[in-house]
């Protein structure tokens, strides 16, 4: 996958001064692309009024979390969640790879917010080079007063989850805990933690510097900022695209060499978003606001073009068996909801007859049910695959789609 | 302040007993886990969540007073 440089006014910016070679910003290079590392003084209301929300896909406001972690009368402590599950997700590995003084200019500044004297930088399995990167740019580094260490984790898609990636950090499986407690109240070894995803953090660091204004001179009122976006399947360059909030869909499209052939579906904010058929997809913008009337959502910016040959049922129960395969085994109603409700779209697929009553009645029965959110993210996306391939399921109940079958949305070789 | 019953999924086993004890507000899904009506618990519903919660041999039933179930 590729960076490109976005041709919108105003960005690049996490990808700004990036080398056309690959290779990462050293720290001198970001430091004349970025400037020095700014002062932490006032960061939390920088971040508060710029209105920056989280990037791992949960999209809670990041200046609420600073804020409930500084107020602890504790050693804290902060982790850069880097653990990038989703197989559809390469924007946090690529930041790391090219610009990884950026994501820990924005963790050192959080750690100095916050009073936390350790931070940990929080990979998985499924990194490449970014280990390495990232190990370089530490050696690199001379944050005084702070402890940074470097650790990989066990790669799966619930990794990322905070409690899960603590639990990991802890040397236990990485599986996410029963709340309260929240990190921000006992986290990692039971200190209060800030938990932050690369992206976010990266954010933080360029808001340190240029203030809530200039975050805010990109996107909307209520979505402010910009994101990056990951676009794989049918696309003439997949790769990993910066763009504001309030683009619309179609031009992200374009920059990442627009649709190669006839797009059958849109699968928006990755396995735990849903799928637009090409027509309600005409007209969306890159917007919570905007993509809701769709059933969708930014997520972690992952977006799928699925071509119009694909059958997008047969899709949709191979990341819904994927999905099941990667519970964390732990809540029943996960384990057993989600292997049905993939078994369901299974049957669908065969034509071994009508699931979807069964179906509606899972789906109803998983959400809400888990101690994270994974069954709700994984019947999410069921539930959109039912909708959106209605007719496919009529042609398969019938024994007649023509859509090719096969693996095309990579699911690490799970599925 | 009103009280809810809440499960902790992870320590759940599915035994089912919850659900026999607190009908109003428990009902068991296809595979036999507890779906909870998370409305509070009238006076006279009190003494039989009680009742549930100490029958669970996993301890996965809580009482939770409403602010505290609602979550972060």
């Amino acid at each position: 996958m590729s960076a490109a440089l976005a041709p919108e006014a105003g960005l690049p910016r996490l990808f700004a001064g990036i080398r056309r070679d690959g290779l990462p910003l050293q720290l001198g290079a970001h430091a004349a692309t970025h400037g020095p590392l700014p002062s932490p003084r006032g960061l939390i209301e920088l971040v508060t009024a710029s209105g920056l929300r989280g990037r791992g896909g949960g999209g809670f406001p990041t200046g609420r979390k600073l804020t409930a972690v500084a107020a602890a009368r504790r050693r804290t402590v902060v982790v850069v969640n880097g653990a990038e599950g989703e197989p559809v997700s390469f924007k946090d590995k690529l930041l790391l790879r090219r610009a990884p003084h950026l994501v820990l200019d924005g963790a050192a500044l959080a750690a100095a917010a916050v009073g936390a004297r350790e931070a940990v930088v929080a990979l998985d399995r499924s990194a490449g080079e970014e280990i390495g990167v990232v190990s370089g740019a530490l050696d690199e580094r001379r944050d005084r007063g702070l402890s940074w260490r470097l650790v990989v984790v066990p790669a799966g898609f619930v990794t990322g989850e905070e409690t899960a990636l603590l639990s990991a950090l802890e040397g236990r499986d990485a599986k996410p805990s029963f709340t309260p407690p929240r990190p921000f109240e006992r986290g990692l070894r039971g200190a209060p933690t800030l938990v932050q995803n690369v992206e976010t953090l990266a954010h933080v660091a360029l808001i340190a510097r240029h203030g809530p204004e200039w975050f805010r001179a990109l996107g909307t009122r209520q979505e402010p900022g910009s994101a990056l976006f990951t676009v794989s399947g049918g696309v003439g360059r997949p790769g990993v695209y910066e763009a504001a909030f309030g683009t619309p869909l179609r031009a992200l499209v374009e920059q990442a060499g627009g649709v190669r052939g006839q797009a059958g579906a849109f699968l928006l904010g990755g396995f735990f978003g849903s799928w637009v058929d090409p027509a309600a997809a005409e007209g969306l913008s890159l917007l919570d606001a905007d993509l809701a009337r769709a059933g969708a959502a930014v997520g972690a910016g992952a977006v799928v073009v699925l071509p119009a040959a694909a059958c997008g049922l047969d899709q949709s129960a191979r990341v819904a068996r994927y999905l099941a395969e990667e519970s964390a085994g732990q809540c029943g109603p996960c384990v057993h909801g989600l292997a049905a409700l993939a078994g369901a779209l299974e049957t669908l697929v065969a034509g071994r007859g009508d699931s979807r009553g069964d179906a509606l009645r899972w789906l109803e029965q998983v959400r809400g049910r888990g101690a994270c959110r994974h069954p709700d993210g994984a019947s999410r996306f069921v539930e959109s695959s039912l909708e959106v391939f209605a007719g496919e399921v009529e042609l398969h109940l019938r024994g007649r789609c023509g859509g090719r079958r096969g693996e095309f949305i990579p699911t690490g070789g799970a599925a | 302040m009103s009280t809810v019953v809440r499960v902790n999924p992870i320590a759940c086993d599915g035994s089912g007993l919850c659900a026999e004890l607190l009908p109003e507000r428990i009902r068991l899904d296809d595979w036999g886990y507890p779906i909870v009506d998370p409305s509070p618990l009238t006076p006279e519903l009190r003494e039989h969540a009680q009742r549930a919660v100490a029958a669970c041999p996993t301890l996965a039933l809580l009482l939770q007073k409403d602010a505290a179930a609602r979550g972060t």
